[in-house]
């Protein structure tokens, strides 16, 4: 305990962009050491991807090399720099309180980005792991819009991706690439990075208008209707898709170009907070919360219920479509099956474990049971042994999850801590 | 007119297997307002312990006792076991979340349910187990209609468990309390219905006529798969739902419903077609019947 109180004295002075910038050191500390001295003198085979976590479940032996690697790389150099820089960084911070805390917020975004930049840029697991965690956050809030902020018990998430994902897919297929599938591109192929983000709309667009197929008919009442329409949905968007021969049918689709590069699904996933943050918290937000509290209440209240339950689960349709446009054009690769009961089971853990209600809450849990999911994988089926276990340690003991109904202050966390 | 009546009699077989499992979801989501998601993987369960009792009884009395008598056994041993798979389930993932959001329990059955499909791999490999025949499949020819022994006995005996549960809820005491459990789950345990008691009765009813199901299923489809409860427990969670909450009557129905819908779809169409033909009838239902066949009218505030 003494330890861990003189350990939060010493380091909370430190502010967010002086942690930025420690983390920053690591990574260069990572980029440029980290193969040909750390790993090599350590015995390592190579730089371990994810913290070691896969090395240390596979080969037991290597465990004190790799916290070895872990303290030299990460720990290390994240608290001296932090703890050197301190000074300095607060007066930046401090500096950066004058600005508009839009600006701020996107330097840091920037000071982000070049950290996870550097550290995907080691290998391309990471850089798959990484992108696959964003696109996971994105779902993870836009069904929080729906099970959370709304309230209800929807299921169809697979669905609304699929629909995102086979729409963007023919798209780019269709305008961008010639394939055997849909003959010459129409477009000139240097267009499509630009006009990527409009085939994510489109998609977007597409899932969400087809989510009104499960809104229409189950908001006319209230009850647990939703839960089996939504799931109907999702079973008839799979099984329809395998009978489309034209787009591959249960083979699938693959050949997408590869637009979704690191930057352009880190801008996407910063967007959706963003939006996602501004809807919630609008008028429409709270009528939502109104809504999902008290309905005749809320009625009365001059709230439109039916038009608000609506519009949010179309809204929270919108971005699952997206992020399976973003999804289909990270793997290059999709089929039917993708979508099916384990995505969906994948899914409700995510959110349920983060938290209701809350953006960093799904972020949390997005992160949390992607990058646990990967960092077990050597553990092959004991894996689903584990996370179902801390899911439901989770849900009996936070049973809204682990941060539910909380949202963090950006400007309180950019303060400067001079004192 | 034959091939008709050969569709009928599959499809009234396999509309049983999705009745006598979606009645066990339809309970719980009746008296407890929860889902079960966990009950697919209770059938899985289920029809392995049935498997080991199965093998256990062809192994040691096949020569002493005339097959119904073992027949008549292992299902009484299995649904005994199995019953305490429900309770198991209640115990540690229902009990401690009544208070929660009715939607963390179902996550927690969900997780459950991931929980037994992995042991169940772990301890005994991915290789698939074939359900020993409890009697001798004998093939019967009427007028053109080809059926089995093992479909008439699967009918009949989904149809004996149906009316016997339907005794049991209709004339018991314990019949009693559920109904007024699933009437007003707040109230009722004020005068002296313990919930404590309902509830894992209810799971272990739901779970023991599964699990003789899953029986029923190995003698009809011989082949075990630690993953052959996920598909079959979503679809009586629809069907279950799509009977009307707390109507056993209703979730029998559906069940029939559905597995009709499925065998008399790929009757015309190709089989691929046939989920979606299948949801696409269920939305329609459920759009002009919001509150399934037999729904009764309750107003439900959910608990978040």
């Amino acid at each position: 305990m003494e330890i861990a109180r003189k350990f939060k004295n010493t380091f909370s002075m430190v502010p967010m962009f002086g942690w930025l910038s420690g983390a920053l050191a690591a990574v260069l500390v990572e980029y440029f050491l980290g193969y040909n001295y750390i790993s090599l003198v350590l015995g390592l085979p190579k730089i371990p991807v994810l913290f070691g976590t896969l090395i240390m479940l596979k080969t037991p032996i290597m465990i004190p090399s790799v916290l070895a690697y872990d303290l030299i790389v990460y720990i290390i150099p994240v608290l001296t720099v932090a703890k050197l820089t301190a000074p300095a960084t607060n007066k930046i911070a401090g500096s950066l309180e004058k600005i508009p805390i839009w600006l701020s917020t996107i330097i840091h975004l920037v000071l982000f980005y070049g950290i996870m930049h550097l550290w995907a840029g080691i290998n391309d697991y990471r850089l798959l792991v990484l992108k696959l965690t964003m696109v996971s956050i994105i779902l993870t809030i836009s069904i929080n819009v729906i099970n959370g902020y709304q309230g209800e018990f929807s299921c169809s998430h697979p669905g609304f991706m699929a629909v995102g994902a086979y729409v963007a897919s023919i798209l780019t297929l269709v305008l961008f690439v010639n394939d055997k599938m849909f003959g010459q591109a129409l477009l000139p192929a240097e267009l499509g990075p630009w006009l990527f983000p409009f085939i994510l709309i489109a998609g977007g667009a597409v899932a969400a208008l087809s989510s009104l197929i499960v809104a229409i008919p189950s908001f006319r009442t209230r009850g647990d209707y939703l839960a089996i329409i939504s799931l109907a949905f999702m079973f008839i968007v799979k099984s329809a898709i395998e009978n489309m021969n034209f787009i591959g049918g249960a083979r699938g689709m693959s050949s997408q170009p590869d637009y979704a590069s690191l930057p352009v699904i880190f801008c996407w996933t910063i967007l959706t907070i963003w939006i996602v943050h501004n809807f919630v918290t609008s008028i429409m937000g709270k009528a939502l919360n109104a809504v999902r509290d008290d309905e005749a209440a809320s009625e009365s209240m001059t709230v439109k219920t039916k038009k608000t339950k609506i519009i949010a689960f179309m809204f929270g349709a919108f971005w699952a479509g997206v992020a399976g446009g973003l999804f289909a054009h990270i793997l290059r690769f999709i089929n039917p099956g993708t979508f099916s009961i384990q995505r969906l089971a994948e899914i409700l853990a995510m959110v349920y474990f983060g938290g209701l209600n809350s953006i960093i809450g799904s972020i949390v849990g997005a992160v949390s049971i992607s990058l646990l999911g990967e960092a077990l994988r050597p553990l092959e089926l004991f894996k689903w042994i584990i996370i179902p276990l801390i899911l439901i340690f989770v849900m009996i003991y936070r049973p809204y999850g682990l941060i539910s109904f909380k949202e963090i202050n950006v400007k309180k966390l950019f303060r400067s801590k001079n004192k | 007119m034959d091939y008709f009546l050969q569709n009928l009699i599959n499809a009234l077989q396999w509309g049983s297997f999705y009745a006598v499992i979606s009645i066990g979801y339809s309970m719980v989501y009746g008296v407890l307002m929860v889902f079960n998601f966990a009950h697919g993987d209770i059938f899985m369960l289920g029809t392995y312990i049935g498997f080991a009792i199965a093998t256990l009884f062809i192994a040691v009395f096949s020569a002493l006792l005339p097959t119904w008598v073992i027949f008549a056994a292992v299902v009484i041993i299995t649904m005994f076991l199995a019953s305490w798979i429900g309770v198991f389930v209640e115990v540690v993932g229902y009990r401690p979340l009544r208070q929660a959001p009715r939607a963390s329990a179902a996550i927690t059955g969900l997780m459950i349910g991931i929980i037994f499909e992995t042991g169940i791999l772990i301890f005994l490999g991915a290789k698939r187990l074939s359900f020993p025949p409890l009697m001798e499949s004998h093939v019967y020819n009427i007028g053109g209609v080809y059926f089995t022994n093992i479909k008439v006995m699967v009918i009949v005996i989904s149809l004996i468990l149906m009316l016997a549960l339907h005794g049991l809820i209709q004339k018991t005491k314990w019949g009693m309390a559920m109904r007024a459990m699933s009437f007003d789950f707040l109230a009722v345990p004020l005068m002296g219905v313990s919930i404590n008691i309902i509830a894992p009765l209810t799971f272990a009813i739901g779970a023991g006529l599964a699990s003789v199901a899953g029986i029923l299923y190995g003698q009809a489809y011989p082949i075990l798969d630690p993953y052959m409860g996920v598909l079959i427990g979503w679809k009586a969670f629809v069907a279950a739902i799509l009977g009307g909450r707390g109507s056993i009557k209703g979730a029998a129905m559906a069940g029939y419903l559905l597995g009709f819908i499925e065998i008399f779809v790929a009757m015309v169409f190709p089989s691929t077609f046939r989920d979606l033909i299948a949801y696409s009838i269920i939305l329609l239902i459920l759009t002009y019947r919001p509150r399934g066949f037999f729904g009764m009218e309750y107003s439900t505030k959910l608990r978040l």
